[in-house]
């Protein structure tokens, strides 16, 4: 090696090495010197990826634009609509990610050039070596009838949490005891899978105290749900439930088999409040309808999109399988056998990061190891402390270019006859716990 | 000229040291570590009362939890799950950048007259092993487990479950805290967690 360049010695080093040293020896101005990054999105993939960058090489300049002045949390939110938390213990600002030296755009962005490596915003052009795009997700309203963006204002979805949120809260509020509460969840694939259903405990837990003659119906499209028997156990504990597509307790869930259109929704009828799947109409007092989801905007806008509506990804590095250079991730994110939610989102932020900091600096993409760790809080009432999870490590396989679940890893916690209260009361803690730790990774 | 060649051989220097991680096919120190951040918090200091803070964590300390994790001899909720993921190797691995971080105490209270009466039962069936109070500083040295500045809703999942024989403790550990258990019951336990909350 007669020419012994910085460059050369990175390359040959490997991608692992180089994040290493960043990060071990920042005194070390290494190869980045001078390269831009633009991160489109400041949500869960979009702001850790941010920081990590600047953690790992602060020689590069991270930009960030988001639309937004403060980001909720989606996670947690139900613990708003239950009134245990407020809605700005879930609101989250970016001076965090600006002491790590991200530059934190006000701005919409509208689309990305890829030949010419631009981001287009309404604060103008940014350019990039690398762009790494967390588009969040989108809802397809078109599927049904009498419901749209406007009519979500009133008869909210809140799965993306903020005003609509706080609407539901209150309706919920305003609620007479012995009201219905009617929830429609969405098909698959959507952001936080166990969320309706912690959604209904949450709600349940907020009904059990202040209104006790009130019931909630949902209307599901989909056979099982995520957490199912955890979720119908915690239920028939905790708030009256008499099992799939039975009427009695405070919970009814009626599903829908594969094939048919039972509990598909129709139609919203904003007026008299009246929801239509292909077998039940439910006039309801709450209404919570949750659509079916897409990608956000700016994916669709900056062509990273399939057929489907979601952006496909090589699982290695997170780029566009689409568009090089730029990366998505997050719940946008092709990313299976990960889910879709905030704890994969900050898994995928750093691999991304990590992968554009060694191709920036003319190294390898190191090899990627992803986690996911999802809390669910069933109750949480003194004597009833009741909080489930679902965790999975991954690991990268080269072979076969795809994400593997690493086999004897993860899985749900026990049911009832195989744990006790005790071990259920600290999945509460550790979920508050998480929630605490998260949001520091990501925007502290 | 001269200044090129010790640019070559810092690097030099530094490739070595990183040399371990570079060759090996499988993920980095770094990357691991960072699967765990999120909920053990930035840099491993959890700023969750529930979640342990893993930075400053002795890695023989750190490798042998997550050892008992996977093998299901310490009692745990989500961690059995997550450690049975990793190999002794990757427990190597990310033990090695949470050793490398720097601990910082947790941010709690602490009742003062049961810290009074905790350092008491401290020094008389725990300071032998983790001394200066279960200090950080002493924790390393000693690779033994931080005390003092740990999260004490932590601590005290642990220390139920010692007792409770849920978590396997050395034997001279396991006689000093059955016999402190046995004299001072769960209020023993509790003015241990006042003590090291107030340590810092």
């Amino acid at each position: 090696m007669s020419k012994f360049t910085r460059r050369n010695f990175l390359k040959a080093s490997g991608g692992a090495a180089v994040a290493a040293t960043a990060l071990s020896a920042s005194p070390f101005a290494i190869g980045g010197a001078g390269k831009k990054v633009v991160v489109v999105g400041g949500g869960m993939g979009g702001a850790v990826a941010a920081k990590y960058i600047r953690m790992m090489d602060s020689s590069i300049e991270v930009t960030l634009i988001e639309a937004n002045k403060d980001y909720y949390t989606c996670f947690m939110s139900n613990e708003v609509l239950s009134g245990v938390r407020d809605i700005n213990d879930i609101k989250f600002g970016y001076t965090g990610l600006a002491k790590h030296g991200v530059k934190v755009v006000n701005a919409m962005a509208t689309g990305i050039d890829a030949a010419k490596r631009v981001v287009k915003t309404s604060a103008g052009d940014f350019s990039y070596d690398r762009c790494i795009v967390a588009p969040g997700i989108d809802f397809k309203y078109d599927g049904i009838e009498g419901y749209d963006a406007k009519v979500a204002e009133t008869i909210p979805h809140a799965w993306k949490a903020g005003a609509q949120t706080v609407t539901l809260r209150k309706q919920l509020e305003a609620m007479k005891d012995g009201g219905t509460v009617c929830i429609c969840p969405p098909p698959n694939p959507f952001r936080c899978p166990p969320g309706p259903y912690e959604r209904a405990s949450q709600i349940a837990m907020y009904l059990k105290a202040k209104k006790p003659k009130s019931k909630i119906i949902m209307l599901d499209p989909k056979p099982k749900f995520s957490k199912f028997g955890l979720f119908q156990a915690g239920w028939t504990r905790h708030y009256g439930y008499k099992g799939q597509n039975n009427a009695g307790g405070m919970i009814e869930w009626y599903g829908t088999p594969s094939g048919s259109d039972d509990n598909v929704l129709q139609s919203v009828d904003a007026k008299t409040m009246t929801v239509a799947t292909g077998f039940n109409e439910i006039k309801a007092d709450v209404l919570n309808v949750i659509p079916a989801q897409k990608a956000g905007k700016i994916a669709f806008a900056a062509g990273l999109t399939n057929d489907k509506g979601w952006c496909p990804v090589n699982g290695k590095t997170f780029e566009s399988t689409i568009h090089k250079n730029i990366h998505v991730v997050g719940d946008a994110a092709i990313a299976s056998p990960l889910p879709k939610s905030g704890y994969a989102a900050n898994s995928e932020g750093k691999v991304a990061a990590a992968a554009v900091v060694a191709l920036l600096n003319g190294g390898k993409a190191p090899t990627p190891t992803y986690v996911n760790t999802c809390y669910s809080v069933i109750s949480e009432v003194d004597g009833a402390m009741d909080g489930i999870s679902v965790a999975m490590v991954y690991a990268w396989n080269e072979k076969t270019g795809k994400i593997d679940k690493v086999k004897g890893s993860g899985g749900l916690t026990p049911g009832y006859a195989d744990t006790t209260d005790e071990m259920r009361a600290r999945e509460v803690k550790y979920a508050h716990s998480w929630f605490e730790n998260i949001t520091a990774d990501t925007f502290g | 000229m001269k200044k090129v060649k010790a640019l070559q051989a810092a690097l030099v220097a530094c490739g070595l040291a990183f040399a371990g991680t570079a060759m090996a096919s499988g993920p980095s120190s770094e990357a691991l570590a960072f699967t765990c951040t999120g909920c053990h918090g930035p840099n491993g200091n959890s700023v969750g009362p529930a979640s342990p803070t893993l930075a400053g964590m002795p890695k023989s300390v750190m490798v042998e939890t997550m050892q008992g994790f996977k093998s299901g001899d310490i009692n745990s909720t989500i961690m059995g799950r997550i450690a049975k993921g990793y190999t002794d190797e990757q427990f190597e691995l990310m033990a090695d950048y949470f050793a490398g971080q720097k601990f910082m105490a947790a941010n709690q209270t602490s009742d003062a007259a049961m810290a009074k009466k905790g350092a008491k039962l401290h020094d008389k069936y725990c300071e032998k092993c983790h001394s200066e109070g279960g200090s950080i500083e002493m924790a390393i040295e000693d690779e033994v487990g931080v005390l003092a500045g740990q999260w004490k809703p932590y601590l005290h999942y642990s220390l139920n479950d010692f007792v409770s024989g849920k978590r396997p403790m050395p034997k001279k550990m396991k006689k000093k805290l059955e016999t402190m258990h046995k004299k001072e019951g769960d209020a023993g336990i509790q003015a241990l967690l006042e003590f090291y909350a107030g340590n810092k």
